[in-house]
């Protein structure tokens, strides 16, 4: 026989598991990453760029400026320090992200690839509208698509996030009134539950806010509600289903409850996933609603956006819509650009909308078609159901079920145990689980809110659930410690974010003025 | 020297036509670690019941309203550097400012200690 | 349905727990019962197709793409806020990492490290480019960030009334004023200002908030705003300058050496491709003392506990999930990406290659101006500009761009895109790194063709 021996032992080795500290800091494939300007090296570029021609500046008074400090990086260096930030990421890509009110799912990366089409991602906003057809086309198309599923009147795609829909939304109630010469409207109501943007985004329109009381069964209370509307309300912002999870049973009353004292009903559709190709709006007498693409419609996060808010509104609202929006004219595509063509109440952004979202999100609406849709609804509330249920034993369910596409604990399951809602989140991510929203909606004590969506699969869940169940049952054990130590196993572990509010460092300085702000 | 509170967490200690102002240690408590306090400026006169400064821990952001009317003589300056200090000492070194006050009436409404600590009793 | 992993099994078996809890259903149309009746669809909705496989949507959409015709595939001169440059292949490739792109909002820092330095790196960038002491986070857009700028000078002087430059792009101007009308204060929009001739100072009053300028202006003009700066401050107002060509910050002096309060930026520029106008990334930058006026989320360092350097996001209760309606703005998600992809190119150019493209765009732009200048019946009107400029046409200038995309040539926004029925002779051109001599030369052959 021959010997092709490589000398390398293969067993697994008999030394200690115990993690050991490193002398660099990092722990295998988790590698620490100093800041960009802390690997600067004057001089050094990551591009290569053809020499400047001799010129003439044209500058007028004004003097070019000085250098400013951006630190020089070579190319392989860019790709690593942004590889390894990556890799300290959880991500829907990496496992589940039961974020309630979120709507993390699965990003596909078809809707990528279509977004980079020279056709789209390299046409600009301003080009003559002759060599843009295809763009204003799919403008148009998704317009049809958000039309069609909430079974409303007109969609205006400039918001850029859900946010920003909301003004959008507003504005077009106060501009619907003024129009009517109805100025005497100066509240508009909004549930307890609501999110944080609904009241701002209100008081940001000028209108004081009013806050209507839940029922016991986590729905709005119809009765107090009709005893706040009267001739002073421009209308009511309701989630629905809301941010307990929970369908609004009354909703036909209230829409109606709000017609008749000449208000508007707005609804948040940050929800929406739960109902989507199964339920219009329109069916459900709301006047204006905004979408976000980037939660239904499955267009990426990105860590904090971009997002993307197109807003619906019934036949009531259409004429208040901003600018700009598509109208199709003998066969061609045209932009209305400007507020003069009829009563548009004015501008959201510069330009025309988040198109790389727009294109993102036909592709995934198209993908699913009618049909998928509609199984998108139904798997998404089915798998907030079976976490539910499958958790109502070991913790405590804020209202009974069932619920529509997130569930709702609070932590009375934890009372007298010393852990708290915090505590199970941070000892969930040692469990390798991203978690659920706490602390929200704020009309239950410490709440957890869970969204699977529809994209995990039954394994997932069964793995969170056990997670989960064998958690309520450490904390009911009493071990207050290994929850307050939690998250251990992360690249780091709490962060003091009292120091970092009551002494802000918002940016790195180079360490000769750190040290001349400490004398 | 009288301490009263009101139903909004504030304290005042009266000394003459004087008074020091700042929220209660059961107020610190809730709002937890104390980042960032806001005051009024010196001179500004203050209606009773109306916003007067502002209160931020890392979560909780409160305003915090005038018990009586009167007008601005001092604030604590040493709270902008080091708001821990309302976390440390609420009713001590973590007060807010001083008012002269223009309506002493207006004090009859507010409750003393025993009646305070029993409606914060009843919070919960 | 290749997004949807539960199998028929799958929901059979999942029911029957549900069933056997106390929600009690048997079906999923049961689990649906708390919506009215009359609301619920007995099948999928009618009016659109049903679902498609990746082939044929790549099939339906790229017959859309291509109807378009892509600003690279033939000689282009767009600017007027959104401007074509080169982005390196390493800036796409790293934004698609799953981790980066398929991540939330840094709400749990411990799984959030990567993103969070990113911001606070972004933060530290748009700093130093913009002169100023503190960035955030990000806004949506220039135009939002000018509008937000405004609303926070409004805070800060507690005054109403803001001056809008005729030199402003007049989609920033409408966001401010339509925000203006709903909010409800005032903006003074000034007439257009095509020669960049206006003075600004002598508005400026005891009731004025702030000052808005743009600066290379919409028009091109490159403008010293350091004695505006000061006019302000005499007055408590606050000067916000708007930068819609964030390249520019490679050349020019930084609006914060100008006496800036404020800066509201487009970062397009850096990192992101055209994409039809959107999305693309709001720069925001202010002086110290104003952070806790400021709109939008904002990163901060602070240790761990085991006291390894880290990062959050702070200062959260300006914002509306803790202050709801007392929030500084409503903003939410912002541009994370976008920002992500403007800092990943910022930190590849790093300070050489930045000036080095900044001053090549300047080059690339005078090159341009003295090419069309040779062209009969063309005059360039400014005296002054970075990378853009204005021309006089013999005709109205949107007939003369229709000419040239006819001929695959994209030559400049007619000003009377942006201010319908006003200055047809306008035409606003804009050379980037990208335009090659051939390209001006094809621009200036095909103009003088469709002028004569």
């Amino acid at each position: 026989m021959s010997m092709n021996n490589q000398g390398r032992p293969t067993g697994i080795g008999s030394a200690d598991s115990a993690v050991p500290d490193t002398i660099t800091g990092n722990r295998g494939l988790q590698i620490e990453e100093p800041l960009i300007f802390e690997q600067d090296s004057a001089g050094r570029c990551g591009v290569d760029l053809p020499e400047v021609p001799a010129m003439r500046m044209r500058l007028g008074t004004v003097k070019p400026r000085a250098a400013v400090g951006l630190p020089g990086l070579a190319e392989p260096q860019v790709v690593r320090h942004y590889t390894r930030l990556s890799q300290k990421n959880y991500a829907i890509d990496s496992g589940l992200y039961p974020l309630g009110s979120c709507t993390m799912k699965h990003n596909p990366r078809l809707n990528e690839k279509m977004a980079r089409l020279p056709g789209f991602s390299d046409v600009h906003p301003l080009q003559p509208e002759s060599t843009v057809q295809g763009a204003l086309e799919l403008m148009d198309t998704l317009a049809h698509w958000l039309k069609t599923l909430t079974g409303m009147a007109a969609v205006t795609l400039a918001p850029a996030a859900g946010a920003h829909g909301e003004m959008c939304g507003i504005m077009a109630i106060r501009s619907a009134h003024e129009a009517r010469g109805d100025t005497g409207r100066t509240k508009i109501l909004v549930p307890e539950s609501a999110h944080g943007t609904n009241p701002a985004t209100a008081a940001a329109c000028g209108y004081t806010v009013e806050s209507i009381p839940a029922t016991p069964d986590g729905r709005v209370d119809l009765e107090a509600l009709k005893a706040k509307l009267g001739p002073d309300v421009a209308g009511l912002m309701l989630t629905n289903p809301n941010t307990c999870g929970l369908f609004e049973r009354e909703i036909l009353e209230i829409a109606e409850a709000v017609h008749g004292a000449g208000g508007y009903f707005y609804c948040d559709g940050a929800n929406f996933n739960a109902i989507v190709g199964r339920v219009r709006p329109a069916d459900l007498g709301i006047d204006v609603m905004h979408i976000n693409l980037h939660k239904t419609f499955s267009t990426p996060h990105g860590g904090g956006g971009p997002g993307s808010g197109p807003v619906v509104f019934a036949e009531s609202l259409a004429p208040y819509l901003p600018v700009p929006f598509v109208v199709k004219e003998k066969g061609d595509f045209r932009l209305v650009e400007e507020a003069g063509e009829g009563p548009a109440f004015g501008r959201m952004k510069a330009f025309h909308g988040q198109m790389g979202m727009f294109v993102r999100a036909l592709a995934y609406m198209m993908s699913h078609g009618a049909d998928g849709l509609w199984q998108v609804a139904s798997d998404a509330v089915l798998n907030a159901n079976y976490v539910m249920a499958r958790l109502q034993d070991v913790m405590t369910p804020s209202f009974d079920g069932p619920c529509m596409h997130e569930c709702l604990f609070d932590d009375r399951f934890l009372k007298g145990t010393g852990v708290t809602t915090l505590d199970i989140a941070k000892a969930l991510i040692d469990e390798g689980f991203h978690p659920m929203t706490m602390y929200f909606p704020l009309v239950v004590h410490g709440a957890l809110l869970i969204e699977p969506t529809e994209t995990e699969s039954k394994a997932s869940l069964d793995q969170f659930v056990t997670a989960l169940r064998a958690l309520a049952e450490r904390a009911k054990s009493g071990d207050v410690e290994y929850f307050q130590g939690a998250p251990r196993l992360t690249p780091r572990r709490r962060l003091d974010e009292t120091g970092a509010a009551r002494k802000p460092i918002l940016r790195w300085t180079p360490p000769a003025e750190q040290a001349q702000a400490a004398e | 020297m009288t301490v009263k509170f009101t139903k909004d967490h504030e304290w005042i200690r009266v000394e003459g036509d004087e008074a020091t102002v700042g929220v209660s240690d059961y107020a610190q408590q809730q709002l937890g670690d104390v980042v960032f306090v806001e005051l009024p400026d010196v001179g500004r006169t203050l209606e009773k019941g109306k916003e007067a400064a502002v209160v931020e821990s890392v979560k909780a952001a409160s305003e915090v309203f005038a018990p009586v009317s009167g007008e601005v003589i001092a604030v604590n300056p040493e709270l902008e550097a080091d708001p821990s200090l309302v976390n440390g000492g609420a009713e001590s070194a973590g007060w807010f400012f001083k008012l002269r006050l223009t309506n002493p009436s207006e004090l009859d409404g507010l409750m003393d200690e025993a009646a305070y600590k029993e409606f914060v009793e009843g919070q919960h | 349905m290749r997004y949807l992993p539960l199998t028929e099994a799958d929901r059979r078996s999942m029911l029957s727990a549900i069933q056997a809890s106390p929600i009690k259903a048997a079906t999923v149309d049961d689990l649906f019962r708390d919506v009215p009746k009359a609301a619920r669809r007995p099948g999928p909705i009618e009016g659109l197709t049903n679902h498609m496989g990746e082939l044929e949507v790549e099939r339906a959409l790229g017959s859309m793409a291509a109807r378009n015709l892509p600003a690279g595939s033939c000689p282009s001169f767009l600017g007027a806020g959104a401007y074509r440059h080169h982005v390196p292949a390493t800036v796409d490739h790293l934004v698609q990492r799953g981790e980066f792109l398929t991540a939330y909002t840094p709400y749990q820092p411990e799984v959030s490290q990567g993103t969070l330095q990113v911001l606070f790196e972004f933060q530290t960038q748009v700093a130093l480019l913009t002169g100023m002491d503190v960035a955030n986070a990000s806004m949506y857009d220039g135009a939002t960030s000018c509008a937000e700028a405004v609303m926070m000078a409004n805070r800060v002087t507690r005054r109403k009334k803001a001056v809008l430059s005729g030199g402003l792009h007049p989609h920033y101007r409408d966001v401010t004023t339509t925000d203006a009308r709903f909010i409800g204060f005032e903006a003074d929009a000034r007439p257009t200002d095509p020669m960049g001739s206006e003075d600004l100072a002598a508005l400026v009053d005891e009731q004025t908030s702030c000052v808005v300028v743009q600066n290379p202006s919409v028009f091109g003009h490159v403008r010293d705003y350091t004695a505006l700066a000061q006019a302000c401050q005499a007055r408590g107002a606050l000067l916000i300058v708007v930068v819609t060509e964030a390249m520019s910050l490679g050349l020019l002096t930084p609006p914060g050496a100008m006496g800036a309060d404020i800066v509201a930026a487009e970062g397009q520029s850096l990192g992101n491709t055209l994409n039809f106008g959107g999305p693309y990334v709001g720069l925001f930058a202010v002086k110290e003392k104003y952070v806790r006026q400021m709109p939008g989320r904002l990163c901060g360092q602070t240790v761990d506990a085991d006291g390894r350097r880290g990062f959050v996001l702070t200062l959260s209760t300006r914002e509306q999930h803790i202050r709801r309606e007392k929030a500084t703005s409503n903003i939410c998600t912002n541009s994370g990406l976008c920002a992500l992809a403007f800092s990943i190119h910022l930190s590849l150019l790093g300070e050489e290659g930045f000036t080095g493209l900044a001053r090549l765009n300047h080059a690339k732009a005078g090159q341009l101006a003295d090419r069309l200048a040779g062209v009969k019946g063309v005059e360039i009107v400014n005296d002054s500009f970075f990378n853009e400029f204005t021309v006089r046409l013999p005709k109205p200038a949107a007939g003369v761009v229709e000419e040239l995309a006819q001929r695959r040539i994209l030559g400049g926004v007619p000003v009377s895109r942006l201010y319908p029925g006003e200055m047809e002779d306008l035409l606003l051109v804009a050379a980037t790194e990208t335009n090659t001599d051939s390209d001006m030369d094809a621009f200036a052959k095909a103009l003088s063709e469709v002028l004569s």
